[in-house]
């Protein structure tokens, strides 16, 4: 083998520099999963009476399924069963009841953020993003909510929003992504927990990037968060989420949920940087990111644009799409998923035409290193009445070492024959000759791979908030440490 | 001191010895050429010196600025200042060329300990370089080689080298797949770079570019040794009467 080989594989083992630990208090149900496991849930968090109902449904739903049918097996990625009832579904920090300030925040939690690079103290924060912060079950900080009240935005924590906008919450909770949609969603909308809700009214520009944070750090439990963002018509909003979890042996599960709602003229536009505790490089522990995103473009003119970078977890199972209802909407994904050691991501997007004139761009970068296995799964489906939709998807795969895979697995369902639709891919090797004309000008080997998957992710990192993009390249750097070999 | 010193180089590819006992010394300031037929050894002989790991060395040494050249990876070599203009230059997508060639200058300036370039240091020069090579500053903008034609591929390469300033520069067969007017340029780059400290080892098939580079000397290889060195007479007669001549042991078929 040659050297260059070595240095991949080198490259591609370095470690999790997220992993610790934050010692607090927690105040968690016990394991399990059943009707009064969803009654506790909802009654700690003080919810109405609808809200539980919902739940109790979804949860009826999902037991169905289990029994029937059991989880889904059609994802190219393998792992043992899943003991659902050895999970805790709530964990919570044990602190003082309303948080108004930051000053009834556990103070080690604020030590874990700023350990993370998210402080959360305004002053502090850099100008222009507002942060959510949610800690295993529950949200613990949003900031700047004062001065985008000021705007009519809504910024606020999931369980904040069933308390202070039932109405907005009851009139798009589930409307993209319903209950019965998948076995995840389904055990999400039984289980929720926290997660962040935002509405931008009619005709504003949300004035900063919001963000929320995402870190689980109890042993043992599931995070099920849920996410609702609604833009009025004509309005704008950025919304970026990045996550992290502590090194542990056992796998964790991470069911969220994401609906986006886009009206008249309205763009929303969601960034994530996932970054979940991979495992260790033989594949012990991590993250099971199992999540559904989708986002529902239901004005015309509207516009839903996904931008991931996917590097972390064991197993990362998302489909982040658009349904493109509204006459002339547009549907976007970009994505960079990098799977190393024995991490397994099957990843992609659907692009649901229904309205005239819609268009959908797909961009996909898939990197697999060590062991990995990399697969692209998109749909793109064409309604009978969406005359003059256009779609274009370009698939790239990038290989590192000759242990790793890529797959591809892309669906075009056409019914409507003025459709115009253009499929690209390509698979390439990081080729023992790039690398060695990059050393041969003085780089260094693992320069010389991060240059080359830069280069490779370029046009999905061009879609990230700028500060999010430096923040993705460098991430992509250490999570391939290791992987020249 | 000499500044190349090759003794009884042997190297292997896949199992096949390609190189099978070359000496050779290069002084500081001078020009050699190799030149041979196909498969003679003359790109292995280049990988080798710029360290490609593929190639294995199974005997020999080379002294290069009295260091043991044959020890270094190939980064380190490039920052020592051994500098190989590629015969097929690789294209990598996504990566600009000039952000390129400033990280690589400063690869080379953090090894040797000096300030890194920012991009108004690296700018002028940068653009100062296009112009010689008469290269399309647009084509800069692009990456890496990518949508390049052959022959702005090589002139590439002569920027790139115009640019590092190495000690010791070896062409690959850099006239090959050049028109004329392409050959000179490419000339013109070479000789404005040539000076008392610098070396240059030009490998090429044909004398063709000899024309415009004169050598001090003119070696030729055969099935992995140098069977004649000369001056750049050697090549003219070369060009006559064809590389069989020049082996003396060999009976043409």
């Amino acid at each position: 083998m040659s050297a260059s080989v070595e240095t991949i594989r080198e490259l591609a083992q370095q470690e999790y520099k997220w992993g610790f630990v934050t010692k607090i208090d927690e105040d968690r149900v016990p394991k399990g999963l059943n009707e009064a496991i969803v009654r506790l849930i909802s009654e700690r968090k003080g919810e109405p009476e609808w809200m539980l109902d919902w739940r109790l449904k979804a949860l009826r739903h999902w037991m169905s399924v289990e029994r029937e049918q059991g989880e889904p097996e059609w994802a190219n990625v393998k792992y043992g069963p899943i003991d659902y009832q050895d999970i805790v579904y709530y964990s919570a920090p044990k602190q003082r009841p309303v948080v108004d300030s930051l000053d009834a925040i556990d103070p080690e939690i604020l030590r874990t953020y700023e350990k993370l690079g998210i402080p959360l103290e305004e002053q502090k924060r850099l100008a222009g993003v507002a942060v959510d912060a949610v800690f295993d079950s529950v949200s613990v900080a949003t900031t700047f909510k004062g001065k985008l009240a000021e705007m009519g935005v809504i910024f606020c924590s999931f369980s904040d929003a069933v308390k202070n906008h039932p109405d907005l919450v009851k009139k798009y909770l589930g409307t993209v992504v319903p209950h019965t949609d998948n076995f995840f969603a389904a055990l999400n909308a039984a289980v929720f927990t926290d997660g962040s809700f935002v509405y931008v009214p009619k005709g504003v520009r949300c004035p900063m990037e919001l963000s929320t944070y995402f870190r689980i750090n109890a042993a043992e439990t599931g995070q099920f968060e849920r996410t609702l963002i609604v833009a009025d018509e004509g309005a704008y909003v950025s919304y970026l989420e990045g996550c992290t979890a502590p090194i542990r042996d056992e796998n964790q599960l991470h069911a969220a949920v994401v609906e986006l709602v886009a009206l008249d003229n309205a763009t929303i536009k969601y960034s994530t940087v996932q970054n979940w505790y991979p495992g260790d490089k033989e594949g012990r522990g991590g993250i099971y990111n199992f999540v559904t995103k989708r986002g529902k473009c239901l004005g015309v003119n509207s516009k839903i644009s996904w931008t991931q970078v996917e590097t972390g977890s064991a197993i990362t199972w998302k489909y982040p799409g658009c349904i493109l209802q509204g006459d002339n909407s547009v549907g976007e994904f970009y994505s960079v998923a990098l799977t190393n050691n024995r991490q397994q991501a099957d990843t992609g997007t659907k692009m649901i035409h229904i309205g005239k004139n819609t268009r959908s761009t797909i961009v996909s970068k898939g990197i697999s290193a060590g062991y990995g296995q990399n697969t692209y799964r998109g749909q793109v489906k064409i309604m009978k009445g969406a005359t003059g939709a256009r779609n274009y998807t370009q698939c790239d795969s990038l290989l590192i070492g000759d242990r790793c895979g890529a797959h591809t697995f892309p669906y075009i369902d056409v019914r409507n024959s003025t459709a115009r639709m253009e499929h690209e891919a390509s698979t390439s090797k990081i080729g023992e000759n790039q690398l060695f004309y990059l050393r041969q000008r003085g780089l260094k080997t693992e320069d010389a791979v991060s240059m080359i998957v830069n280069g490779f992710c370029k046009t999905v990192f061009r879609e990230l908030p700028m500060e999010f993009a430096v923040e993705a390249q460098k991430l992509l750097g250490v999570s391939l440490e290791g992987s020249v070999g | 001191m000499s500044l190349l010193e090759i003794k009884n180089l042997h190297a292997s590819v896949d199992g096949h010895e390609i190189l099978k006992g070359v000496d050779l010394t290069m002084n500081p300031g001078e020009v050699h050429s190799i030149m041979g037929p196909n498969g003679s050894g003359k790109s292995t002989l280049a990988a080798v010196l710029a360290r490609r790991e593929s190639f294995e060395v199974t005997a020999g040494e080379a002294l290069y600025d009295g260091k043991d050249l044959l020890a270094m990876k190939p980064e380190d070599a490039a920052c020592e200042g051994v500098f190989l203009a590629f015969q097929y230059p690789v294209e990598i997508p996504g990566i600009g060329n000039a952000y390129f060639l400033r990280s690589a200058m400063n690869a080379i300036r953090k090894y040797r300990g000096q300030d890194e370039l920012d991009a108004m240091d690296f700018l002028p020069l940068f653009r100062e370089k296009v112009k010689l090579l008469e290269m399309d500053g647009a084509l800069m903008n692009r990456s890496l080689n990518e949508g390049f034609s052959g022959g702005e591929k090589k002139r590439n390469e002569i920027l790139q080298m115009a640019m590092l300033q190495p000690k010791l520069a070896i062409l690959d067969e850099t006239d090959s797949g050049l028109d004329i007017d392409a050959l000179r340029i490419v000339a013109q780059g070479v000789n404005a770079l040539r000076s008392p400290e610098r070396s240059f080892l030009v490998i090429t098939h044909y004398q063709r570019l000899l024309n415009y580079i004169t050598p001090h000397f003119v070696h030729v290889l055969v099935d992995g040794k140098i069977v004649r060195s000369g001056g750049p007479e050697l090549a003219l007669e070369l060009e006559e009467k064809g590389y069989g001549w020049a082996e003396p042991d060999q009976v043409p078929a």
